[in-house]
């Protein structure tokens, strides 16, 4: 076969395809959430005074830390893809750390969260409060796993930077930064739903 | 595609290039090959039940006797027991929607077609496309590993509805049959939303210059839409799996009741019913993804076929997206015997009703597309002239059971069976057979056997409707939908003849598709070498090689036409491919062409 050929011009809608694809695993990711949140209201309608004792039961400052570092996060991405496209590969590489870091801080903090849970025996499985319980894990438990599974890329990418070629795709970043602005949403809305509404 | 891309390609090691390729039409075939695997494991199980249900306490001849005798038969005797009859049936329904079906229709097709149809090399994220086909496999195996735990299989029906599925009466942290299928679901549905991302962005970025949306083949259409509805479907099934794992595996309550009389332990607070609403969120529109792709590659093949243009082509993809937009909001019909606000039900009963109406359009636009035309019955012609009067009789029965009191009455019994087969296989399969016998010459570069082709589906045809027509005789008698015996009711007593003759139908439906597989194979050895253009079609991916290689295409393609001018006045032949350069004008909503020398104002008197 001839090898002149160019089927794979430019993108006909001028975006990138990753960034297309991108917004549509958003779209699914939200329905994914969405059906936390429907059965969330639902059960919540019907549990009211379960889901009372429960919310009293959180930590709502440790979760209110947790809001700021993600929300930072989410600033320090979007300052690494400006250095980025800008070819400021030193300043791309530092507020992607602090991205990371941020990242992780949320982790830590969770974790703390967790453990103090667990010693209460506040989880799934005991009489009083299994129903909010569950929720408090599966949908904090979900969005620790899209928390994680940001990070992966990031550090790929992190490291990356450090080669001669340093990190060249910044589209790739863009794409990267949209997913994590995403799991910082949700957080925005899992927050007040499990820790501030107090029925 | 670079020259130094192609130079490397032939290095390519063997397993990238059979195994984890990233090429569009290799993981086609693989999603075939898989497919056509678990159709014969999942019509094995049906022959089972079906054996069951004729002669209920008779021995399986020949399997019966090495099947274990655990829960499987009853000890020393062949004879299915109970439990494993419920087996049976969660596992016929899960493989064949989960494994049959939708990797056909959406993977396989979706695979082939897009990329050739719409003029490009390749899908627009090939290594994400290769993720989602090998998500199946692994898939498939977890799902069918259910025989080797305790309890066997899951057994909850394809639904899976709570608390059967939630409680499994087994201590917390044990895997059940039960919790293998929800996390082979969830991995399905994970494989399937990639692929529907990824056919969402090729449709999008990668058409070939000149390409408008609205010049993209039916089956391109389906599919992009049918993508759209796995986007935001598929996610909110793996919410309630993921919630239902939950119940399952670490006995949280989300869809356990209070007050339940069980043996162990348990905490309520849930809803059972609510898992119900999740589920049919996807698992309605689930019935479109099914069904639409299918219902483009049928517009294809019969525009092909009857060598004339789709009549009403946008009407055509209006009631496609009509139909996925209704899909969503009609979900309540399968809940009507579950308890609901009758207001409700209402609501859901008029939203369903209205489906029949894109439905008509579509049906009405494929007759008037055969209305007056040169028909060629090739074998794919007479599975998609089967699909559209199989999805008549599918569609007829449907507006039974989307009116809530007729509902009631023949809800959970073999009426449903007889309405979901004659959609899922009078329609979903035979478009699939369409399609296999239509893009064949371009999967391998062979002509398929036309005459063990039309064999196989005359015998199909007959023997699938023998087998699933008296199911709504045995539906509107009373016959219960999940019963292990029949014998036991008096009032079924009288229905054992019919039972048995569906079962004997069902037998050589099951055994008709051996042709099929004999048929692949064998043109796969000793076809005719397949032309460029076997049908003298006019879409796309016939302007590629005979057998494309990675790749695609070895001329650069500019689209300058819709795909179905069929039968153009003032042109000798009576196709005209989108991509061969040519004027034409409208007179009428009919297109001339005009020859290259002419001017175009002559016509315009008219």
């Amino acid at each position: 076969m001839s090898s002149a050929l160019n089927l794979s011009h430019e993108p006909v809608t001028k975006v990138k395809h990753g960034k297309i694809a991108m917004w549509a695993f958003l779209a699914s990711e939200l329905m994914f959430f969405s059906g936390f949140f429907g059965t969330f209201i639902v059960l919540r309608n019907t549990n009211y005074e379960v889901f009372k004792h429960g919310a009293h039961e959180l930590a709502w400052p440790l979760a209110l830390l947790n809001t700021f570092i993600l929300i930072g996060s989410s600033l320090t991405m979007a300052m690494a893809i400006y250095h980025l496209e800008r070819h400021n590969n030193g300043k791309f590489r530092t507020y992607l750390g602090l991205t990371i870091l941020g990242a992780f801080g949320f982790l830590i903090v969770k974790y703390f969260e967790y453990s103090a849970k667990w010693q209460h025996h506040l989880f799934p499985g005991q009489d009083e409060h299994t129903v909010f319980f569950s929720f408090y894990f599966l949908m904090t438990g979900f969005h620790a796993m899209h928390v994680v599974g940001g990070m992966i890329p990031m550090v790929y990418m992190f490291f990356k930077s450090y080669t001669k070629s340093a990190y060249p795709h910044p589209s790739k970043v863009e794409t990267l930064g949209l997913y994590w602005h995403f799991v910082d949403l949700m957080w925005i809305f899992i927050f007040p739903a499990l820790y501030l509404i107090f029925p | 595609m670079s020259t130094a891309d192609h130079a490397h390609h032939h290095e390519l090691p063997w397993y990238r290039k059979y195994v984890f390729s990233t090429d569009h039409k290799v993981i086609a075939k693989q999603f075939m090959l898989s497919s056509l695997f678990f159709l014969f494991v999942g019509g094995a199980f049906a022959l089972f039940i079906r054996w069951q249900l004729a002669y209920p306490g008779t021995p399986i001849p020949v399997i019966g006797s090495i099947l274990p005798a655990t829960w499987v038969t009853e000890p020393g005797s062949g004879i299915i027991t109970p439990e494993f009859y419920a087996q049976l049936l969660t596992m016929h329904g899960s493989i064949m929607i989960f494994f049959v079906i939708i990797p056909f229709a959406v993977g396989m097709f979706g695979n082939f077609c897009i990329p050739l149809m719409i003029g490009t090399d390749d899908m627009a994220l090939p290594r994400l496309n290769m993720w989602s086909f090998w998500l199946v496999p692994p898939a498939g195996l977890i799902m069918m590993a259910g025989f080797f735990t305790e309890t066997g299989y899951a057994a909850a029906g394809w639904t899976s509805y709570p608390p059967l599925s939630a409680m499994t009466g087994l201590p917390t942290f044990t895997i059940s049959g039960q919790t293998l299928w929800l996390i082979s679901v969830f991995l399905v549905g994970f494989s399937s939303i990639m692929g529907a991302v990824n056919y969402v962005t090729t449709v999008l970025n990668k058409r070939a210059k000149g390409m408008k949306l609205f010049d993209m083949p039916l089956t391109v259409w389906a599919l992009f839409i049918t993508a759209i509805i796995v986007t935001l479907g598929t996610p909110v099934l793996a919410a309630g799996l993921a919630m239902l794992f939950m119940d399952n595996f670490l006995h949280t309550s989300f869809f356990l009741p209070d007050n339940l009389v069980t043996s162990s332990k348990y905490f309520g607070g849930g809803q059972p019913v609510l898992f119900q609403h999740v589920f049919w969120f996807y698992s309605h529109p689930a019935v479109y993804i099914m069904i639409l792709p299918l219902m483009g590659v049928v517009s294809d093949v019969m525009a092909t076929f009857s060598r004339k243009p789709i009549y009403g082509y946008k009407a055509m993809v209006f009631a496609i997206a009509g139909i996925a937009f209704l899909g969503f909001i009609v979900w309540g019909h399968h809940m009507f015997q579950s308890g609901m606000n009758p207001l409700l039900g209402t609501t859901f009963m008029l939203s369903t009703i209205v489906i029949a109406v894109p439905s008509s359009i579509k049906v009405f636009n494929w007759l008037g597309t055969l209305w007056r035309g040169n028909i060629k019955f090739t074998a794919a012609m007479l599975n998609a002239l089967a699909f559209v009067s199989m999805f008549i009789i599918g569609g007829l029965s449907g507006v039974f059971m989307a009116s809530a009191p007729v509902d009631i009455y023949i809800h959970d019994t073999y009426f449903i069976v007889a309405h979901i087969h004659y959609v899922l296989f009078g329609g979903s399969l035979f478009g699939i057979f369409a399609g296999i016998y239509y893009w064949y010459p371009k999967m391998f570069g062979k002509m398929l056997n036309e005459s063990w082709g039309r064999k196989h589906f005359y015998w199909s045809f007959v023997t699938f409707n023998l087998t699933f027509f008296p199911m709504h005789i045995l539906g509107v008698g009373g016959h219960m939908r999940r019963i292990y015996d029949p014998n036991v009711y008096d009032f079924l007593k009288g229905l054992g003849g019919v039972n048995e003759f569906v079962t004997i139908s069902a037998i050589a439906l099951g055994f008709s598709q051996l042709v099929l597989v004999f048929n692949v194979l064998w043109s796969l050895k000793f076809g005719k070498k397949a032309p460029r253009n076997p049908w003298r079609a006019n879409t796309l991916e016939w302007a590629a090689p005979a057998h494309p290689g990675h790749g695609n295409f070895d001329t650069d393609i500019t689209v300058y036409r819709g795909p179905y001018e069929y039968s153009v006045d003032g042109r000798e032949l009576d196709y005209w491919p989108q991509w061969e350069e040519g004027k034409s004008i409208s007179i009428h909503h009919h297109t001339v062409a005009v020859p290259e020398s002419n001017d175009t104002r002559t016509f315009g008197a008219h």
